[in-house]
């Protein structure tokens, strides 16, 4: 087995055993190449089907060949989705302009929660990934939350063995992260091996692309002449650009994801 | 394209001993961190005008930077022309043991970073205790802070004359010790010149020096059943091949029931992904030819492997970490790879400070970041093996309510009573294994005693003279040399059992209880057998051999076969 096959074998084993141990449960799906090959691992794991509903929050910002991207692909693999948005929270006029962190924490972090508490998933999966950033990198592959979808990150259960913690107290809500230990190198080998179908925002035009894809106000393509994935995965091998240099909101403060995923963001 | 090797290392030690400066050296030299990390820690050390920490590049949480400590354990990849690697840096903080723990469970080889200024720790020890308890072998250990002793070689030499010293009792045999001074960077990835009298490798060096294990594919199958999916017409059996081999057409038996069956075919998506054969590490899908009920918690096993323990009782070592207290006859919840049932400690053999090592007397309870060494009862029946011949089913956890508080590794079957076979009379009783099965297996190169089904015989019973490795005549006598008793098997049945001083020979065959032949063929020689016999001193081994090659012939009703 090579270092994408035992990468492969873990995330499928875990997206099993969220399956076997939650009966309410769903995927995010962040039309981005981390969920979309997070999708493409479920349908290995579950031989060609997707046993549960994938959720996309919507925050009306999203660039929008990613809302046509979605809906193809929603169509082509019959997928169950669910698409929130924040509607209260638009109605009173948020949006960035009343500061990022705010605009997040509306749009995203409380839109999920209103998601989860609509339909009472007692789990989400999420393809996140350690090495994106700090504070995700100290996460667990099954990681409790409270009712409030909060993270008590300073006091995180033990996890070995692939023994992971599946026993939890009523109205408690867990995240289940199979990407763990991918890199973003691994996901655009993968991509490229098993010829997964990824949107174009991702490879250059004009010299510019997108690493890392967000809300339209919020998110910057980087400067890039990739406009194959082999020439992506070359830039990233020489890349001195951290991943989500384009990302606004994380430039806000030095700990602002830390911060934004202690309250529940994704 | 051959796959790169990928090895694991843990690092490990006392609060404050440099764990994360030194990996953060070793990426920062090795250009394995991208340049928008530097900046942001050079930011922050600026912030706070102190020097560039390379802790920073690890220890990215908020209250790890302001407080200097690492509180949960990070994964760093990082590779050098040999291979790769996955560097856990493990927290030393006593209060975060459980995140050790969760990181060097997973690692296959450790570095043990002691601070050379103030030498080993309570937190050494107990990391040390740790790696020895979670099978890990393969340790370095590095000696930090070379600086703060003036790189003498003499201190040096006293420190890791006192660090063997200690891990010697625990049975850690580091391959190397290495000088380091991770902040100057010395010895990390190139030589020193400020130690001239290191003749090792530096540190990155080294790394490429560990030597990886025998993969699990090489050993016998053992494939868990996950969960079993109808979304189709197929009926799929998944999980993943904890380790051997698996293919269509194989015979395999499903335990602790042992139903047998044939694999049908392997299952994939999608439809390019067609594997004819599948292997350890796998998590697969697949269908059989007979339609039995499956469930999660099932081992499929090969057709004709035995080796497979299947049984409600074990030795385990085990290190607890739960908020209360572990305690015995209470009940608690096992997991031993997709198995799950309910159990009890029945017996708390021994409980180790894992700090000085010392033995808690009569302990009652195991306390939190104790080790002990414990005897488990599980309510139903479970599938394992001991840990040294197979790692992923040979360890478990244990969840107290909502917490996995403990895990633990596979001793032994536990209260051999209970798993031998016995002939008795009243209260007369005689343990025997001249009924065992002795198979010597292949891929581990060594003789296991298999206990087809341990019972209990009364006087009147059928004992089964005929085995898969050995055969005995219908009717013949049992000597049991220690407690000098005499069984009687006449026509295949246990018909008395008596003592050595009231039997006369009876010119039948005599076998030992382990089943060798006792060469004994008039009533002169027997007379001088037990002469002999009584004169024998149990506990001298040299006479005890002495006097079994003299009288026993090992091979006479009994062969071994080769099993998997």
């Amino acid at each position: 087995m090579d270092h994408l096959d035992r990468l492969e074998a873990e995330s499928i084993y875990i997206l099993r055993e969220a399956y076997s141990k939650f009966s309410k449960i769903a995927m995010l799906w962040s039309i981005g190449k981390d969920s979309t090959v997070l999708l493409w691992l479920v349908k290995k794991a579950f031989f060609g089907h997707c046993p549960f509903p994938l959720i996309h929050i919507d925050t009306t910002y999203k660039i929008p060949e990613m809302i046509k991207y979605r809906d193809k692909l929603a169509k082509e693999y019959n997928l169950d989705l669910i698409v929130h948005i924040n509607e209260e929270a638009l109605k009173q006029g948020m949006g960035p302009e009343k500061g990022r962190l705010v605009c997040c924490k509306a749009l995203k972090t409380d839109a999920l929660q209103q998601v989860i508490n609509k339909y009472k998933f007692e789990a989400l999966i999420l393809g996140i990934r350690r090495d994106e950033e700090g504070s995700r990198s100290k996460e667990r592959f099954f990681s409790l939350r409270n009712e409030d979808s909060e993270w008590d990150y300073t006091n995180q259960p033990p996890e070995f063995w692939n023994q992971f913690n599946t026993d939890f107290p009523k109205g408690s809500h867990v995240r289940v992260h199979p990407l763990l230990n991918w890199t973003e190198i691994d996901i655009w080998m993968y991509i490229k091996r098993e010829n997964i179908p990824v949107i174009d925002l991702y490879f250059a035009k004009n010299g510019k692309r997108y690493r890392s894809l967000g809300c339209a106000p919020c998110t910057f393509p980087v400067e890039s002449n990739a406009t194959t994935i082999d020439d992506i995965i070359e830039e990233l091998k020489n890349t001195k650009i951290n991943e989500r240099a384009g990302r606004a909101q994380d430039q806000e403060d030095a700990y602002a994801m830390q911060k934004l995923r202690k309250e529940g963001y994704m | 394209m051959t796959a790169r090797e990928l090895l694991k290392i843990v690092v490990v030690g006392h609060v404050d001993h440099g764990k994360s400066t030194i990996i953060g050296r070793l990426l920062y030299d090795t250009k394995s961190v991208p340049e928008a990390a530097i900046e942001r820690v050079k930011r922050i050390c600026k912030e706070k005008g102190r020097p560039f920490e390379y802790a920073y590049l690890l220890d990215a949480l908020e209250e790890e930077q302001k407080q200097g400590i690492t509180i949960d354990t990070t994964q760093i990849k990082f590779s050098t022309p040999k291979r790769d690697y996955l560097i856990i840096d493990a927290p030393g903080h006593k209060e975060f043991l459980k995140n050790m723990i969760s990181g060097a469970a997973n690692a296959e080889a450790a570095l043990l970073v002691i601070d050379a200024a103030e030498g080993v720790q309570e937190q050494s020890k107990r990391h040390a205790y740790i790696l020895s308890l979670l099978g890990i072998q393969k340790v370095y250990v590095i000696v930090n802070k070379m600086d703060m002793i003036g790189f003498s070689e003499e201190k040096f030499k006293e420190i890791k004359y006192e660090i063997s010293s200690f891990l010697d009792k625990l049975n850690v045999y580091p391959q190397k010790y290495i000088p380091v001074s991770a902040f100057l960077g010395e010895n990390i990835t190139r030589k020193s010149d400020k130690m001239p009298w290191y003749k090792g490798e530096p540190l990155l060096e080294a790394l490429d020096l560990f030597e990886k294990d025998k993969e699990l594919e090489d050993k016998p199958l053992r494939f868990p059943i996950q969960d079993v999916y109808k979304f189709d017409q197929r009926r799929i059996i998944a999980g993943r091949l904890e380790s051997g081999r698996l293919k269509a057409g194989d015979e395999i038996k499903i335990l602790p029931e042992g139903k047998v069956s044939k694999v049908k075919s392997i299952e994939f998506w999608p439809e390019n992904n067609n594997k004819n054969e599948v292997m350890a590490g796998m998590s697969v899908g697949i269908t059989i030819e007979d339609e039995f009920f499956n469930k999660r918690g099932e081992i499929i096993v090969h057709k004709d492997d035995n080796t497979l323990y299947v049984s409600d009782t074990f030795r385990a070592n085990l290190f607890w970490l739960g908020k209360k207290n572990l305690v015995r006859n209470k009940t608690y919840k096992l997991k031993l790879v997709t198995q799950e049932t309910e159990c009890e400690i029945i017996s708390i053999d021994k409980v180790i400070d894992a700090t000085t090592l010392e033995t808690i007397e009569n302990a009652n309870e195991v306390r939190t970041n104790d080790v002990a060494e414990v005897t488990i009862k599980t309510k139903e029946k479970i599938c394992f093996d001991e840990f040294k011949a197979n790692s992923s089913t040979g360890r478990f956890v244990l969840v107290d309510g909502y917490d996995v508080s403990g895990g633990g590794i596979v001793a032994g079957l536990a209260d051999l009573k209970e798993e031998v076979t016995k002939l008795v009379k009243e209260d007369i009783e005689m343990v025997v294994s001249c009924f065992d099965e002795y198979y010597y297996l292949l891929p581990e190169g060594i003789i296991r005693k298999y206990s087809n089904h341990p019972r209990t015989f009364k006087v009147g019973d059928a004992v089964p003279i005929e085995g898969e490795t050995y055969s005995y005549p219908d009717s013949f006598d049992i000597i049991d040399l220690n407690k000098k008793l005499i069984a009687k098997i006449r026509k295949g049945c246990l018909s008395d059992l008596i003592n050595l001083d009231g039997y006369t020979y009876s010119e039948l065959p005599i076998i030992t209880a382990d089943g060798f032949y006792v060469k004994v063929n008039s009533v002169e020689e027997f007379k001088n057998f037990k002469a002999e016999l009584v004169q024998l001193n149990e506990k001298d081994n040299f006479f005890l051999t002495m006097f079994a090659n003299n009288w026993f012939d090992i091979s006479k009703n009994r062969t071994f076969k080769f099993g998997i």
